[in-house]
């Protein structure tokens, strides 16, 4: 019973941080038709920021409780700056090209970011766990966890809930799906695309930081830690519908759940599940398990 | 004595979910006929050529050629049985010369068996290229890129390359659309003295009538989905549910200078 | 057979493997590298020529040098040809196998589906002790038909000679009906369907062909570097490094990849040296100035050049 619910929780857990790095992942690639790289950068920086500014505010005696803070302005911060720099940057040049190329762009772009982070940040790693050591931990069935990782799955609610109010429930969601399915259509309407383009942009950068920014107090913040992630994010994303967002949801809960799965019955298995499960759906499914309908063209 | 017409399609159906696309064509063609093919936009006429060809599977009905049964069957095998067609977007090698575009066409028609390894750049492959480019007048062209070429060049590449695989059934869908007023009679010269010379037989959609008037003896006329008309074009010129839902439609077009 | 490649690649034989025997040990290595890891870029250029960009090529990459590795642990093979013919021949089966599946797909697809097959590759490695996990396994020196000799220089001839036979019979591919099913399937698959050949077909030659290439570029790699471990040689890290190599040398001639591939090698060998944290810099960097101002590679400038002097 006890590794039942260990299962369920450390699954959800991946599967939240897994949620809110690809929602913003499977969006872009929606709206924008770019499978996006970079994204891992946002991941990554998010990450570093948060973890810095954690360690730098607590050295100057600043409350633990503020990490919260600088957890959401980072990924705010990150995704803010960063996506429009490589928005406006490098993709507004590429959409007329092809999407291969355009993925590989994204790839060039990630590497030289990867590295941006050592000039940046230092070689050294990070460990800012003060936000996680203040919420301590709390006993779930006969097992100790830590309330961080719980409010994680809290954090990945949200984002579900704000991206289904958004997307049915505003103009702006609106918007999103109609350049999602013709964009020429959208423009022919008078949809500024552009501005969708970097708005919807931005906030798949913010939350792809967030995502790395709230998982920075559990690890040990290193170079190449964006490198897994976005593979699996990528793994998500195919799975679910590129483009779907209750896809992702999906998605990612299948994946942390076989992960969790593995890891703690069959540890041989643990990566290759998951993309074992990733070709299995491009096989019988290449548009993935809940691919926005696509209206025939002639 | 009566022989067996080339192509018999019989009782041919398709419908897209609730929308019949065609329905219960029954059309026979005898060897060496020049069909012209009208109707209005999204009459069927497209559909048609599609089915006959493999690109969509009928519904139901059947399609014969030559005696053999060619239902269903995907455009490479139709190709291979005997039967091409041309394209209303011409489908060339848009990165290739016109040369080249001839040239790979006449080697992948030449590439049974081992064939497929010998070089694409062998004489007899070469000779035939030049003299189906003369044919065809567009030697002139040989050298320029296919993405660059006039609507009126390309439909010639276009059906040139058809006509590799040396078919007894030729099909082009509007060979003249796109073409400049004064290019479309010399367009439609150069195809039919080629074809005439190959001997084949030919069934052509077009929305020109006088280009129908002067190329073929026979018209089939469709209307949402069916045949209306099938006879010589004096008379189906001046047939009466001919006027109405074609070529009234096609004077309207014109009047107004589509 | 005047052909200028032909003879490009003849006389680049001669030079290398007579000059290998006289420069430095640490050159030469480059070159082997290099040239061993050429034979999968010209794989991908074949495949790149068919409008289709595998990420997942370190698959084939790392079963030829797994394949090289478990014959020497599991079965004592240590000959340079038996090696090299049983990887090939291991990748060719897989190729076919999966080339059933991946002739039907494209673009993001084709790509993501051969990223797919080979993480699960990497995942069966590296969490299998049996196939030595994240550490891999040495391999043992290779012998040449009962020659046991010191020194890696018979290795590079083979590798140079191997190099040498790939390029020619793949240049001499793609001057033919089949080969030039490449660019003709990238620019129109309808017409060639239209012309009688079959799309599905074509590109699952191809990738056959890709296939067994970098299956002989894993097992050549394996038996220069001594050992096989599945980060370097099956994660997708390495699947990208392939097709970066592949764009850097550009789809103009089955030649470029040497000079790509060995261009690379230097450049990480010094970039190590140098600007340690510099290198995935300076690979992205370069990729970003390819795709964007000399799409058709380093080969197009030499092309240019030579092009020039007529």
């Amino acid at each position: 019973m006890e590794t039942l619910i260990t299962i369920v929780l450390d699954g959800l857990q991946y599967s939240s941080y897994l949620f809110i790095v690809s929602v913003g992942l499977t969006v872009i690639f929606g709206v924008m038709k770019i499978l996006n790289v970079t994204h891992a950068s946002f991941f990554t920086w998010g990450a570093y920021t948060a973890a810095f500014f954690i360690g730098k505010f607590s050295e100057m005696g600043w409350p633990d409780a503020f990490g919260f803070v600088i957890i959401f302005a980072s990924a705010a911060v990150v995704g803010l700056v960063l996506g429009l720099l490589i928005e406006r940057g490098l993709l507004r040049h590429m959409y007329e090209r092809d999407e291969v190329l355009i993925v590989l762009a994204t790839f060039g772009l990630f590497l030289m970011l990867e590295d941006l982070i050592l000039l940046v940040f230092g070689v050294n790693p990070y460990f800012a766990y003060q936000p996680m050591a203040l919420l301590e931990s709390v006993e779930v069935g006969g097992i100790t966890r830590d309330v961080y990782g719980l409010t994680l799955i809290g954090l990945a609610a949200l984002v579900a809930l704000a991206c289904w109010y958004g997307q049915n429930r505003t103009k702006w969601g609106k918007l999103l799906i109609a350049v999602i399915y013709d964009r020429e259509m959208s423009e022919a309407m008078g949809i500024n695309v552009t501005v969708v383009y970097v708005v919807t942009f931005v906030i798949g950068a913010v939350l792809g930081a967030l995502g790395g920014a709230y998982i920075a107090p559990t690890v040990s913040v290193t170079p190449g830690f964006g490198v897994d992630v976005i593979v699996l994010s990528f793994a998500v994303v195919v799975i679910g519908g590129m483009g779907s967002i209750p896809g992702a949801l999906i998605g990612s809960i299948l994946v942390g759940l076989l992960r969790a799965l593995a890891v703690h019955k069959l540890p041989e298995i643990e990566l290759f599940v998951v993309f074992a499960v990733m070709a299995i759906v491009l096989v019988f499914r290449p548009e993935g398990l809940f691919a926005p309908a696509k209206p025939r063209k002639i | 004595m009566t022989t067996t017409p080339i192509l018999q399609v019989k009782n041919l159906q398709k419908s897209f979910g609730a929308v019949i696309a065609a329905k219960d064509i029954c059309i026979d063609v005898s060897a060496g006929e020049v069909i012209g093919i009208i109707g209005a936009n999204g009459a069927g006429k497209t559909t048609f050529v599609n089915m006959v060809t493999g690109y969509l599977k009928p519904s139901s009905g059947t399609i014969e050629f030559e005696g053999r049964d060619i239902t269903g069957k995907p455009p490479r095998l139709v190709t291979q049985a005997g039967i091409s067609r041309s394209f209303q977007v011409s489908q060339v090698f848009t990165t290739m010369t016109v040369y080249d575009n001839l040239l790979t066409a006449l080697a992948i028609a030449d590439s049974a068996g081992l064939n497929a390894l010998l070089p694409i750049k062998r004489p007899e492959l070469q000779q035939r290229c030049e003299e189906t480019l003369a044919r065809y007048h567009i030697s002139e062209h040989r050298d320029s890129e296919a993405s660059t070429l006039s609507q009126g060049v390309r439909k010639l590449l276009d059906i040139a390359m058809a006509m590799v695989s040396k078919p007894r059934i030729l099909l082009l869908d509007e060979p003249t659309s796109g073409v400049s007023a004064e290019e479309k009679f010399d367009i439609m010269d150069i195809i039919m003295d080629a074809l005439k010379a190959d001997k084949v037989t030919v069934l052509f959609i077009e929305h020109d009538m006088e280009i129908i008037e002067r190329y073929v003896s026979r018209v089939i006329a469709f209307y949402q989905g069916e045949v209306i008309c099938d006879e010589p074009p004096e008379q189906a010129l001046v047939d009466p549910k001919v006027r109405e839902f074609v070529i009234g439609t096609e004077h309207h077009r014109e009047t107004q200078g589509a | 057979m005047r052909d200028r490649t032909v003879i490009g690649l003849t006389l680049g034989l001669g030079i290398c493997a007579i000059g290998g025997y006289f420069v430095p040990d640490w050159f030469m290595n480059q070159m082997m590298f290099g040239f061993a890891r050429a034979l999968a870029i010209i794989g991908l250029l074949v495949l790149w020529r068919t409008g289709l960009v595998s990420f997942g090529h370190a698959l084939y990459f790392g079963l030829g040098a797994y394949t090289v590795a478990l014959m020497d642990i599991n079965l004592g093979v240590t000959d340079a040809f038996v090696r090299l013919a049983g990887a090939m021949l291991v990748t060719g089966i897989i190729g076919v196998l999966l080339g059933y599946i991946l002739r039907n797909y494209r673009d993001i697809f084709f790509a993501m589906l051969s990223l797919a097959f080979s993480m699960v590759l990497y995942g069966i490695l590296v969490k299998t002790e049996a196939l030595g996990s994240t550490d891999g396994f040495p391999v043992s020196a290779p012998t040449f038909m009962g020659a046991a000799p010191e020194g890696k220089y018979y290795l590079f001839v083979l590798i140079c000679v191997v190099g040498w036979v790939s390029a020619v019979l793949v240049h001499s591919y793609l001057q033919s009906t089949l080969g030039r099913l490449t660019t003709a399937v990238r620019d129109n698959e309808i017409r060639v369907e239209y012309l009688g050949y079959s799309v599905a077909r074509a590109i699952h030659i191809k990738y056959v062909i890709s296939a067994v290439l970098t299956g002989a570029a894993g097992a050549l790699t394996a038996m220069a570097l001594g050992q096989v471990d599945p980060d370097s040689m099956v994660n997708w890290t390495a699947s990208g490094e392939l097709v970066f190599v592949t764009i850097l040398s550009g789809p103009g001639s089955v030649a470029a990849p040497f000079i790509g591939s060995l261009i690379f090698e230097l450049l990480r060998t010094y970039a190590s040296e140098w600007a340690p944290h510099a290198w995935q810099m300076i690979v992205g960097g370069t990729l970003l100035a390819v795709i964007f101002f000399l799409p058709g590679g380093l080969w197009s400038i030499a092309a240019r050049a030579l092009r020039g002097r007529k």
